[in-house]
């Protein structure tokens, strides 16, 4: 699963009000290269929310993203760009779980894939 | 990449071997496939350097069609973990990276505006009824471009009728009717194949600004 991916994805259990970010439990991270596109991640950039980019590539062992939000202007260096494309689209985490912030219930992922079924009980 | 060397890759991909008729497994066969996608990008640029999602992937035909024809990133999501094995196989087969996320569609919870485009062959609603309502909700609320999706020719008034009114979409347009060739699949289908009048529909929805849904 990759932080593309995650930065998009809730908690959706019952009554949770604040699903997001999902954490993560890290048990194997693997790094697979992807083409880079400057004006994908450009958009990109202006879609994806920062904070949960930076602390989930932390996570993953990737601590080149900087905490704070970048101004705008960043997307026009060379540099941060590849630094966002590594983060966002090839780091993978292939096992572990992601943990609902608010409950703390794990959703598994297994071989890349996030398992985000719900029990009967959360639905 | 012209339209029969698309369908052609598209035949190559593996099918449901154990269908679960609960789930309305069927494969989008290669000729709706390719063409649903075909007329998305060469119509309406709605698939390459796009995000792309395909929703209920089964063996992840149209995730793969997306990917075939230069989209960006494409998500495929299903709720059933043999078709997310297979959709897996079917990827790595053509060499395409695909990002499989395991969820019912009905309950998905999505942030922000990241996908273009919505693509799917959603369950009828033949067994557990209106999912193909559900889909159709959900897929409208993702997308921030259009959805294109497949319903049964009878249900089309009934379906502009609820994406319009209920769910926010701003058109919905019949691009146009196909033949679902529906193999002998399960037990209960007493004849060899049937063939299902369904249209192929391009919703657009209103802006959603960026909520979490």
């Amino acid at each position: 699963m990759r932080l593309l991916t995650h930065n998009m994805l809730l908690s959706n259990i019952k009554g949770v009000t604040n699903g997001f970010p999902l954490l993560i439990e890290v048990e194997k991270v693997i790094e697979k290269p992807v083409d880079f596109n400057p004006d994908f991640l450009k958009n990109m950039f202006l879609k994806a929310d920062w904070k949960a980019l930076v602390d989930a590539s932390r996570s993953l062992g990737y601590a080149e993203l900087p905490e704070e939000t970048p101004e705008s202007s960043a997307i026009d260096s060379d540099d941060f760009l590849r630094k966002f494309h590594h983060a966002l689209l090839e780091l993978h985490l292939e096992e572990g779980a992601l943990v609902c912030p608010e409950t703390e219930r794990k959703f598994p992922v297994t071989k890349g894939i996030p398992n985000m079924l719900l029990h009967e009980d959360e639905v | 990449m012209k339209l029969k060397q698309l369908e052609s890759l598209l035949g190559d991909l593996q099918q449901f071997s154990n269908p679960k008729v609960e789930l309305e497994q069927y494969p989008t066969g290669p000729h709706i496939a390719s063409r649903l996608l075909y007329t998305a990008e060469n119509s309406f640029g709605d698939v390459s350097n796009k995000v792309v999602a395909d929703f209920g992937c089964g063996c992840g035909t149209l995730g793969a069609a997306a990917a075939l024809l230069g989209a960006e990133q494409v998500l495929a999501f299903d709720i059933d973990t043999e078709s997310l094995e297979l959709a897996s196989e079917n990827a790595e087969e053509l060499e395409l990276d695909i990002n499989f996320v395991q969820c019912d569609i009905s309950n998905l919870v999505w942030r922000g505006q990241i996908v273009d485009t919505v693509v799917m062959n959603p369950p009828f609603g033949t067994r557990k009824k209106g999912v193909d309502m559900d889909f159709l909700c959900v897929a409208l609320k993702v997308a921030s471009q259009a959805v294109y999706s497949l319903h049964k020719t009878s249900t089309r008034d009934h379906v502009r009728r609820a994406a319009l009114r209920d769910f926010n979409a701003s058109s919905a347009e019949v691009l146009c009717e196909l033949q679902f060739d529906v193999p002998q699949l399960y037990k209960f289908h007493k004849k060899k194949e049937v063939n299902i009048a369904v249209d192929l529909w391009r919703f657009v929805p209103k802006r959603n600004q960026g909520k979490v849904l």
